[in-house]
């Protein structure tokens, strides 16, 4: 466990320094470990909980967190070489390329730090800190976009989580209360007396908390953040951001309301995950159509899956929180493995226009079919996992007789899902519009126009709809520069991987998963209502 | 300052205060003060000395609260946080300014009196009406604390909502990190009164913790500031649906 701890940090070390082979090297195998230390940690922690040095803890509920963090970490570090290979070799660029490998692995580490506190102030603090080190790794390309993205975003997180410690602060009040004076947060401690505890201050502390955590987790309507900050960060980052610091977040919520179930019953916690699970799962749901930046997209296609995981809590039935807890490893990878697709389309037609990105399927023969798949595991096809968890989370909702939330949780999924579609869709299989020869003899100012384009090296198909002669212009030399083929291997490994894991968690998932999730399901009070 | 008056009328009619109360609220009430002097501050160097004056005001409270409820860990608490939100904080902010010319240097950019999306007036407004709001609300929950009146603890939930609004309405990056700061210290406050016994370390992990934010929000600052040519943020528009 403590290897776990150090292993992250320590390859944060050796990347500030080293030349940059080493440091993607070092990456990658720190990533690779990482999630190998989390699978040994798996079934123990499916049996007993694992205390160390009192301020780490490993329970159920936290494992299948770092599970999701270890594989993105893992994936990300592996695709992150072929990512950055097409970087420049200039001065400024290796001093960032440095900064983005150091970066990476200072972000997994707190990430993975989070799961494995035991007490609320610790876990505040890696929360934090995943905050501060993204926000850097957010603002790094250096751009207008990306200045203003990080700047919103350190300023909302940094807010929320203003919040969040007063949530810390009141729930250390309550514990007082009861335990004295010089307690430590522990949730343990906080549990055993949970029944005790004065609920006034334990409601103050979960709603905040809620609002605060829901604010880097991405609930409506604190999520503003979310969508700048996935679409102006480098790739990696955004699968990262999107997949595991989302799920972070949520698991800091639930340590809440491990809380406040305990204290207050099932009722007000619950109810409090609902508004915030409806608002957040209707509201991107709507914005999911007319996006016009892919990666925008997916990002909202996150605040979903979010708003998805708070009802599933809301429902409360053992089922349901299973599901929750599938869903929240689905989604790294389904999320991951969009995030990673996209940014192959995008560094292979050089914009994120979603109207500008066509034929990706031709394009691409590993990456296309497998950023496809990953939207339709997104969007809860069978047979990934994506889709048994929401069933779970659906047949929990109705089992547990709230008929209208499961209703709309189903529409809202399925119109999302056709919002995301039809856009991917568009990109993939729409074939990229060839120029035409005879056109290109016609019009000889195009053709001589078209070499100076193409050696300007800067192709904006975003004007494709200007006129007609531009539009054969850019997209001649786009197709010009465009032949069949992968940008890197690295980046289609990771992706594989992830369609693999999806596939394995949709038809057939480890059993020790299953012993995993009755014990953390538990852990979340399943069955108490 | 209807909310103010509120909060010495209520403290001086609820529970007859003693000297301990008294100063402790007055101290708050202050910290209070600081918060809406923020949003009429015109010059960048102002704005940071307020927020060192506002920090300096609850090491102060801590102090007292120290030596009158024997806390000891508390001591130390408030020589590391003035240590840390009075001197090193500002010094760090000051230091990126003028690196970047907005103190010293051209006139043009040691001003942010034109940042503001309101006018002072109605945003003090505002301010006075959330501050009410939260010293109210608070005040309903009936949360007692041991150490210091629950007077004290409501206004630094008015201090942390006033944060919120002058993170709003100032459109400049540095009062909206002041904004986040200040609204920590708001919570600093909240912590000494209902939590003055949280163990030391995690009170240092938290201060620790500040301070990394605050290298980053100076780093991504200067970010702003290279791209933008400015330190407003009213230009920051382009991210949006």
């Amino acid at each position: 466990m403590l290897l776990l701890l150090a292993l992250p940090l320590a390859a944060a070390l050796v990347c500030v320094r080293a030349p940059l082979s080493v440091a993607r090297t070092v990456t990658a195998l720190s990533g690779a470990a990482s999630f190998a230390f989390v699978l040994v940690l798996l079934p123990a922690a499916a049996h007993h909980d694992i205390d160390y040095l009192r301020v780490l803890r490993v329970d159920a509920l936290s494992v299948v967190f770092m599970l999701a963090t270890g594989f993105l970490y893992a994936a990300v570090a592996v695709y992150s070489i072929g990512y950055l290979s097409g970087e420049a070799a200039d001065d400024s660029s290796i001093r960032r390329t440095r900064r983005l490998w150091a970066g990476l692995n200072l972000f997994a580490w707190a990430m993975l730090a989070a799961p494995m506190t035991s007490n609320l102030a610790l876990l505040w603090v890696a929360i934090e800190v995943t905050t501060v080190v993204s926000a850097l790794l957010v603002a790094i390309e250096n751009t207008d976009g990306a200045a203003e993205a990080a700047w919103k975003y350190v300023l909302l997180a940094s807010a929320g989580l203003g919040l969040a410690l007063l949530a810390t602060i009141f729930a250390y009040y309550a514990g007082a209360r009861v335990l004295g004076q010089s307690y430590d947060l522990g949730f343990t401690q906080l549990l055993a007396v949970a029944a005790r505890l004065p609920h006034g201050a334990i409601q103050l502390s979960f709603v905040l908390a809620v609002l605060g955590f829901g604010t880097k987790m991405g609930l409506v309507p604190v999520h503003t953040w979310l969508p700048d900050a996935h679409s102006e960060a480098p790739t990696p980052v955004s699968a990262l951001l999107s997949g595991s610091l989302l799920a972070i977040s949520f698991y800091a919520i639930l340590r809440f309301y491990q809380v406040a179930q305990a204290a207050l019953g099932p009722t007000f916690p619950r109810n409090v995950l609902l508004v915030f699970g409806v608002a957040s799962l209707v509201l991107s749901m709507l914005y999911l159509f007319g996006q016009r930046d892919v990666k925008r997209l997916l990002a909202y296609s996150s605040v979903e899956h979010m708003g998805i995981l708070a009802i599933g809590v809301s429902f409360g039935a053992p089922a349901a929180l299973a599901g929750v807890l599938l869903h929240v490893l689905g989604h790294a990878a389904a999320k991951g493995n969009a995030f990673m697709g996209a940014g192959v389309l995008v560094r292979k037609l050089g914009t994120k226009q979603i109207s500008a990105i066509r034929g990706g399927l031709d394009l691409l023969p590993w990456s296309g079919p497998l950023f496809l798949l990953a939207v339709f595991a997104l969007g809860a096809m069978p047979p990934f996992g994506l889709f048994r968890s929401e069933f779970e989370i659906v047949a929990g909702g109705l089992r547990s007789g709230s008929y209208v939330a499961a209703a709309v949780l189903i529409i809202a999924v399925t119109t999302a899902f056709l919002g995301l579609a039809a856009s991917v869709t568009r990109m993939m299989m729409l074939p990229l519009p060839r120029p035409r020869a005879v056109a290109a003899d016609r019009v000889p100012v195009a053709a001589s126009s078209l070499v100076e384009g193409h050696e300007a090296g800067e192709p904006k198909p975003a004007s494709a709809a200007t006129g007609p002669l531009t539009t054969r212009v850019a997209t001649a030399s786009l197709t010009s520069a465009l032949t069949r083929g992968e940008p890197s291997a690295w980046m289609v490994v990771p992706v594989a991987a992830g369609a693999v894991a999806l596939l394995w968690l949709g038809l057939h998932p480890p059993a020790v998963l299953d012993e995993l999730f009755t014990r953390a399901v538990a852990l979340l009070g399943g069955g108490a209502s | 300052m209807s909310g103010i008056v509120a909060a010495t009328v209520l403290a001086s009619t609820v529970a007859a205060p003693s000297a301990l109360a008294g100063g402790a609220n007055v101290i708050a009430v202050g910290v209070l003060l600081a918060e809406f002097g923020m949003f009429r501050q015109a010059l960048l160097r102002d704005q940071v000395r307020l927020y060192a004056a506002q920090s300096a005001l609850i090491s102060v409270l801590a102090v007292v609260v120290a030596a009158t409820r024997h806390l000891p860990d508390l001591y130390v608490l408030a020589a590391l946080s003035f240590a840390l939100k009075t001197v090193i904080v500002p010094i760090v902010l000051r230091r990126m300014l003028r690196g970047i010319g907005a103190i010293g240097g051209d006139p043009r950019w040691n001003d942010i009196a034109g940042s503001h999306a309101l006018s002072v007036a109605s945003a003090v407004l505002i301010a006075i009406a959330v501050a009410a709001f939260g010293f109210f609300t608070v005040a309903a929950l009936g949360l007692r604390s041991p150490v210091l009146p629950a007077t004290a603890l409501s206004v630094s939930i008015a201090v942390v909502l006033v944060a919120f609004v002058l993170m709003i309405v100032r459109r400049d990056v540095i009062s909206q990190a002041i904004g986040f700061l200040s609204l920590e210290n708001g919570v600093s406050l909240t912590a000494l009164v209902v939590a003055a016994g949280l163990p030391l370390i995690l009170e240092i992990a938290f201060l620790f913790d500040l301070l990394v934010a605050v290298v980053v929000f100076g780093l991504l600052i200067r970010v702003h500031h290279g791209r933008a040519e400015s330190l407003s943020t009213a230009e920051l528009t382009s991210l949006q649906g």
